[in-house]
């Protein structure tokens, strides 16, 4: 099976269509939204009903830290992401605030772990930035492959046999083989607000008969991701940081 | 990790293995066969104990990870990958002919011969290179030849994919490889520039040329290191009767600074192809060492290393294109010629690396049985050499990287498309026939070129006024 996965929706909605529709095309059969629907985005509620259509049809959906702080005030936030969400929060209806908050911080499946940030504390949304804190990562959990998001760029960690982690970033969509007998962390670029350079959407998409995972970008329509973002009055530096992916 | 011991007769995942072929130090090969598979077989398994090199264990992740993302014939053709949880183990062809090793014994050879083989195992090395692999243990007992002749690289545990994560790079702190095949950037712990494969291909021929390896057989990392400063005895020194050319491109392979050395395996394999044409530089002249002055400054004040990260290996390669320019003389349009030539140095503002070949192709009736002498007794072929580097004169390329070719050939197009082949060309040049009358008349030589070229193509056209609407 052809599973694909998403984190860091942040209501862009042009995005999250073209991931979509470049993942099925690649043949995914499955959803997995690593959470941060919400936030910095124009188009919060599309995004939302997007999520739940998914997973009426079997996606896992795990809760971000953008999608907490809609119902908890105790996250911290920068300014802007702080306007953004107080924006959000007046979009959106009850059904999708108590579905944000009821989301799942972690979910575990089969031999895979689908955590937002790092799993050593689901609930503290700490980045997973370097070697360092993979390895605290992969201490802190069982599972053999784990997916998390939240940092914007994407990386793939392994941890051998000798107890080192060795960090990769990827550089092309190539199927890279999860070797049984080491333990993984993919850290999923973002959809909706990339930062590692390349303004391109960012997906994966893990290949469970082959065993391998492939890193894959796409180009959306920024444009118009960024006239919404200018349309309902958020900051203007979430509009051009979109356009230079950082 | 189960010590699980492989015996003739076992049969593991359909595999009835057959008798044990090899027996090296990291693993065991054997014969296998497949109902599925109809062509000789052998599976790699890697001898794990308490006492195994972590190294090992970790290249042969890496060849499991590599091998079946190769294709082609230079590469063993991969069938399976056994578990770790259960057997490990890598399936993949086996290879009829033999590996260069058994030569070591019979040294030095020829200088054709080790051209041809230098020719043929930079072949090799394009392809590999293509796919994105460093090979990064290129060495005699690491090549082998397919009856047809092409050569075929074998054993990926020290090589690099550059798109997929590279195990050995953090696990070790000691460079990993064979010590007299090392390059320089591949002792300092660099393990993703393709030119490192270079410097290797340079070892071998300079061994196969005098029978003594340039730097040794170093054990220890202080001793592999001299490399960086300390430059071999000139292979004339050793072999007198070696061609300059030959010292000239076996020098240029063992450069230090990779960014020295022939920037792909492509650009190398034209030169080992026809030697005649190789600029000669001051490489080519030596026969001694550098004098302790030189030495000296090295050691303590070396120039400093190109030393690529992965992310620009493929770009560095991409930087330096085998470019055919295709002219046509007898045409005698000055405009074309002037703007095939701004074409070529566009190419060459673009991409400072590329290597331009001007070829010519002399026109005649049937092979052979003509005179080479024209009516007044010239030399056609000398005087077209003369033309073609008038025409690229004003290009200002730098020294060696241009070179001129006059064919003669039946067949324009059939003769410009055995060139970029040969030649593994990955560019063509060249003008379209200006007259439509002509061209209708003759047939389009940059029609049929375009349409069956093994790369790039442009087609230089001159605009003209529009004809008047009848």
């Amino acid at each position: 099976m052809r599973i694909a996965i998403m984190s860091d929706i942040h209501a862009n909605r042009q995005a999250f269509e073209a991931v979509l529709a470049a993942a099925s095309e690649r043949g995914a059969a499955r959803h997995v939204i690593l959470g941060d629907i919400v936030g910095y985005g124009g188009d919060p509620v599309w995004c939302i009903d997007k999520t739940m259509e998914l997973a009426g049809g079997g996606a896992i959906v795990i809760r971000g830290n953008h999608d907490q702080a809609v119902s908890d005030p105790s996250v911290s936030m920068n300014e802007t992401a702080r306007a953004a969400i107080d924006w959000t929060r007046t979009q959106l209806s009850e059904t999708q605030k108590t579905y944000l908050a009821g989301l799942p911080l972690e979910i575990e499946d089969g031999e895979r772990l689908y955590v937002h940030a790092d799993a050593s504390a689901p609930a503290r949304f700490h980045y997973v930035s370097d070697a360092e804190t993979a390895a605290a990562h992969l201490q802190a959990c069982r599972a053999r492959v784990s997916f998390c998001g939240h940092i914007h760029r994407p990386a793939l960690y392994c941890l051998g046999a000798n107890g080192k982690t060795t960090p990769f970033a990827p550089s092309s969509s190539t199927g890279i083989p999860l070797l049984q007998q080491r333990r993984w962390l993919a850290v999923m670029g973002a959809v909706g607000q990339p930062r590692d350079g390349n303004p391109a959407a960012a997906y994966g998409i893990l290949d469970t008969d082959r065993g391998e995972l492939e890193f894959h970008r796409v180009g959306y329509d920024i444009d118009g991701a960024a006239a919404k973002i200018r349309a309902v009055g958020l900051p203007e530096g979430l509009a051009t940081r979109l356009f230079k992916g950082k | 990790m189960p010590k699980v011991r492989v015996h003739p007769g076992d049969v593991i995942d359909g595999f009835t293995i057959g008798e044990l072929a090899h027996r090296g130090g990291m693993a065991q090969l054997f014969s296998v066969t497949h109902p599925d598979h109809d062509f000789p077989m052998l599976m790699k398994v890697p001898e794990m104990g308490a006492g195994t090199d972590p190294a090992m264990i970790v290249g042969f992740e890496m060849e499991q990870m590599i091998l079946p993302r190769l294709s082609g014939r230079h590469v063993p053709r991969f069938v399976a990958n056994g578990d770790f949880a259960t057997q490990p183990y890598i399936v993949f062809e086996r290879l009829t002919g033999k590996s260069l090793y058994p030569m070591l014994d019979d040294l030095p050879r020829p200088a054709e011969e080790i051209a041809s083989l230098g020719c043929r195992i930079a072949a090799a090395l394009v392809d590999l290179h293509r796919q994105n692999v460093v090979h990064l243990d290129i060495k005699p007992s690491n090549i082998m030849f397919r009856e047809t002749g092409e050569a075929v690289l074998i054993d990926y545990g020290l090589a690099r994919h550059l798109h997929l994560p590279d195990l050995m790079d953090e696990e070790f702190r000691l460079p990993y490889g064979t010590a007299p095949y090392m390059a320089p950037e591949q002792i300092l712990g660099v393990r993703s520039d393709f030119r490192s494969d270079i410097f290797a291909l340079g070892v071998l021929m300079y061994f196969f040329a005098t029978a003594r390896r340039p730097f040794g057989d170093p054990q220890r990392l202080k001793g592999l290191k001299k490399r960086l400063w300390r430059d071999p005895l000139p292979p004339r020194a050793l072999a007198p009767d070696l061609p300059k050319p030959l010292q000239e491109v076996i020098l240029r392979c063992l450069e230090v600074n990779p960014a020295r050395r022939y920037p792909t395996a492509a650009q190398l394999m034209m030169d080992l192809q026809d030697l005649s044409k190789v600029t000669l530089t001051t490489r080519a002249e030596k026969l001694t060492r550098d004098g302790w002055g030189a030495v000296i400054k090295r050691r303590f004040n070396p120039d400093p290393m190109e030393l690529l990260r992965p992310q620009a290996a493929t770009q560095s390669a991409a930087g330096a294109p085998i470019v055919m320019v295709a002219i046509d003389l007898s045409d005698g349009s000055a405009e074309l010629a002037d703007a095939l030539r701004l074409s070529v140095s566009r190419i060459i503002e673009k991409t400072p690396n590329a290597r331009i070949a001007c070829l010519n192709v002399l026109k005649i009736a049937r092979i052979s049985l003509e005179s080479d002498l024209d009516a007044e007794g010239n030399n056609k072929h000398v005087a077209r050499l003369v033309q073609l580097k008038h025409w690229a004169e004003p290009l200002k390329a730098p020294e060696g990287s241009i070179t001129y070719h006059v064919i003669e050939a039946v067949s324009p197009a059939a003769a410009i498309l055995d060139y970029a082949r040969e030649n593994i060309v990955d560019h063509i040049v060249m003008g379209a026939r200006a007259n439509s009358a002509m061209r209708s008349l003759l047939g389009s030589v940059s029609g049929e070129v375009a349409a069956q070229a093994p790369c790039t193509v442009t087609v230089v056209r001159v605009r003209h006024a529009a004809e008047p609407a009848e």
